[in-house]
């Protein structure tokens, strides 16, 4: 009880992906505690798919996944601004030569 | 309602935020900007978030004892498939809630903790007791509509997580409320004795569902930061005329009368307008009066109790596992 539930050693937490269909990438959904990865995956299924919302599951452990700093989102992104040039919209095509 | 955290005043100390990073922040919020988890936020957001977001974990787990009273005296094999669904599905939603909570640095050991502690609350609505089958059509409709009025606004919620996790509930809520309003369609189209049972569901339902929405906005303390951060986006009175003004006609169309003599249609508003609410009842729910309060926290914490070996024997039987593993690896 609650007395318990304090000495009890935490769950690790897994986020879970799900591929909707073939021919769609695997996706975010959401996460959960499992003790290992089988039982991850058994909780992700019954959890995430209840509604065939998906044809395969990636359970990875949440602490194995190596994340950008927030604080670095300027000077990581920001440069790609100015880089118009890496889009086709930037380039000009005269109507005669038609789609291209 | 599933969150009336927003009408306690937050307790925690004060914390005096770095004025810059708090105007980028507001800042951020107006411009209906997402806030992602490990973006910077002000303790009292954080804190608010924390206390909303589990209360409405909680609310979703203990919201299946209820309905669990009804499964195995479920009149047929498909209203019981289907009861069951309901209910495994409001076990998922309290998974993802406690998920999105625990993105605030909480873990789900405190918040679990919390609860069965009694320091954390759950919707008011779960402390009333379900008497008839009648009252499995009453919930849904009723309560889960009056869920869905409060969670759609939620899913443009500016914590990213949350309005994430409630983008799926409204998904799963809508099979909730439809599944309840055709119990309560079957019932009201049935024998007299069935249709008297769909009336006193209703009868009992009605008014617990209008205070779910929580205290009149006059006296509500919620704070209007709650509003600017873009957490909450309607008002309690808001929210509850909404859900007043979808509802009658429904209920009307079932043949079914709504326990208020008072209740008439305001030509010249186009608003349904209700008699007055009794906030005592609610007050008395809330600090743990309600008729079930007791029997629901009893339950929970011997649910947690009885599944300890469970989560026991999972850890061995995986500290086994890659113990063997470990040995082949070696070999
Ligand atoms: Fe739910
Ligand atoms: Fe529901």
């Amino acid at each position: 009880m609650s007395e318990q539930s304090k000495t009890e050693e935490p769950m690790p937490l897994y986020e879970v992906f799900i591929r909707p269909k073939a021919g769609l990438s695997h996706k975010h959904v959401g996460s959960l505690h499992a003790i290992d990865d089988t039982m991850a995956l058994h909780m992700a299924r019954d959890v995430y798919t209840r509604r065939a919302e998906g044809v395969s599951i990636w359970v990875v452990r949440s602490n194995l996944i190596a994340a950008s700093d927030p604080v670095d989102k300027d000077m990581l992104f920001e440069p790609t601004a100015s880089k118009i040039y890496r889009h086709p919209t930037f380039y000009e095509v005269p109507e005669e030569v038609g789609h291209m | 309602m599933y969150a009336q955290a927003l009408d306690q005043k937050d307790k925690g100390p004060a914390v005096i935020e770095d004025p810059e990073r708090l105007a980028r922040f507001e800042a951020r919020c107006a411009a209906d900007e997402k806030i992602e988890p490990k973006d910077w936020m002000p303790e009292a957001y954080r804190r608010t978030l924390i206390r909303q977001v589990s209360q409405h974990a909680h609310s979703e787990v203990i919201g299946m004892q209820p309905e669990g009273n009804w499964v195995t005296r479920a009149p047929s094999l498909k209203r019981k498939a289907v009861l069951l669904s309901k209910i495994q599905d409001e076990a998922g939603h309290g998974l993802y809630l406690y998920s999105a909570c625990e993105t605030l640095g909480v873990s789900r050991e405190e918040v679990v903790e919390a609860l069965l502690a009694g320091k954390a609350k759950y919707s008011s609505i779960f402390n009333y007791p379900t008497l008839n089958w009648a009252d499995m059509g009453a919930i849904g409709w009723l309560v889960d509509g009056a869920a869905i009025m409060n969670q759609i606004p939620l899913c443009r919620c500016s914590y990213g997580p949350y309005a994430r996790a409630m983008i799926r509930i409204c998904k799963e809520e809508s099979f909730h409320q439809r599944q309840g309003y055709e119990i309560m369609l079957t019932l009201a189209r049935g024998t007299p004795a069935q249709k008297a049972m769909a009336q006193d569901a209703l009868n009992r339902w009605w008014w617990p569902c209008l205070m779910m929405f929580g205290p009149p906005d006059a006296v509500s303390e919620h704070s209007s930061e709650s509003m600017r951060w873009k957490i909450k986006r309607f008002s309690n009175d808001d929210l509850r005329q909404k859900f007043i003004d979808a509802t009658v006609p429904q209920g009307l169309f079932l043949g079914l009368t709504f326990p208020d003599p008072e209740l008439k249609f305001n030509e010249a508003t186009e608003h349904w307008e209700t008699g007055p609410i009794d906030w005592s009842e609610f007050k008395r729910v809330l600090a743990g009066e309600g008729p079930c309060n007791r029997q629901r926290m009893r339950v929970r914490r011997q649910t947690e109790a009885d599944g300890a070996w469970v989560r026991e024997a999972a850890r061995v039987h995986a500290k086994k596992r890659a113990a063997r593993q470990a040995l082949q690896a070696a070999e």
